[in-house]
């Protein structure tokens, strides 16, 4: 086990997530699934997990009458995922 | 997880956080088909202005004598510009079309609309002030402001694409302060800033991105 690196972004998707999070505000689910190539049901799952971890925040709003859900990073996932890079690259460039 | 599987996860990060901010489709050709729109304009200008100059009085490097706007000359000039707008327009969209297409993504997303929202900023302000310029007759700062506000436009556009944009800009810049002390050789700077630059930036970015 590395030291420093967090288990909740230990899948790819999530890092993924993150990645796309750290560089746009308000980021909406089909961008995202367009962004990482993924499918409704595997993005969702993992958007999920990270909103409990509270490393993400969601808004609802009506474009017209369709729903639309954007996602953004917080300050606490901002930090966590910063920190998970940094032990990362430590660990490579030993 | 051992240290390939992270190294390809940290490559992997740095590919999504560049795609999705920055339009990568953005191909080489399209640059070097607009500096050639460009050269051929400029080429089609001067042949106009030299024929008819025994009428206009008007020649290629002289801002003094002003061109009247309804004389045939103009009218062929206008045509000549909008021809070379449409050229780099058309080639332009189907070479970077193309790109996107062979790459697997789309042209209209988060990137792309970023980057045409900071290119038209400065550009729709640099088209309007030059149509005011034109209104109280002062053609000769019209070149250089358009070369100084396509510059700023690049340059701004230069965060959500190829960093090369970025070189377009500042040399546009650069080229269009020169021209503004320089009154008079507009179309030779429009030619080196719309044409040579556009060119040499375009094989630049073909050669690093497209050619595969």
């Amino acid at each position: 086990m590395i030291q420093g690196l967090n288990k909740h972004f230990e899948s790819r998707i999530r890092l993924g997530v993150m990645s796309v999070l750290m560089v746009n505000d308000w980021v909406d689910f089909n961008t995202m699934k367009e962004l990482l190539s993924l499918t409704d049901g595997n993005l969702a799952s993992h958007i999920k997990a990270l909103e409990k971890n509270e490393y993400i925040e969601i808004r609802k709003a009506f474009v017209g009458k369709k729903p639309k859900t954007t996602y953004n990073a917080t300050k606490l996932g901002r930090t966590a995922f910063k920190n998970h890079l940094s032990a990362l690259e430590k660990f490579l460039n030993r | 997880m051992d240290t390939k599987q992270h190294l390809e996860n940290l490559n992997e990060i740095k590919q999504i956080m560049n795609r999705s901010t920055r339009f990568l489709s953005l191909s080489g050709l399209s640059g070097i088909i607009a500096g050639i729109s460009a050269l051929v304009g400029a080429a089609l200008g001067y042949i106009v202005l030299n024929k008819g100059s025994y009428i206009s009085g008007v020649t290629y490097f002289n801002s003094k004598v002003l061109l009247d706007v309804n004389s045939i000359i103009f009218y062929q000039l206008l045509f000549i510009g909008v021809g070379v707008l449409c050229s780099a327009l058309f080639f332009g969209f189907y070479f970077t079309y193309r790109k996107a297409k062979k790459e697997d993504q789309t042209i209209w997303n988060k990137a792309s609309k970023k980057m045409l929202l900071n290119l038209a900023v400065p550009l729709l302000v640099g088209g309007v002030f030059s149509l005011i310029l034109i209104r109280y007759n002062l053609f000769g700062l019209v070149a250089p402001v358009t070369l100084i506000f396509y510059g700023l436009a690049c340059v701004n556009a230069s965060h959500h694409t190829h960093s090369e944009i970025g070189g377009i800009g500042y040399f546009n810049i650069l080229l269009g302060l020169l021209n503004a002390y320089f009154i008079g050789y507009g179309i030779l700077f429009w030619t080196l800033g719309f044409g040579v630059l556009h060119i040499i930036y375009g094989t630049l970015m073909y050669l690093k991105y497209d050619r595969k």
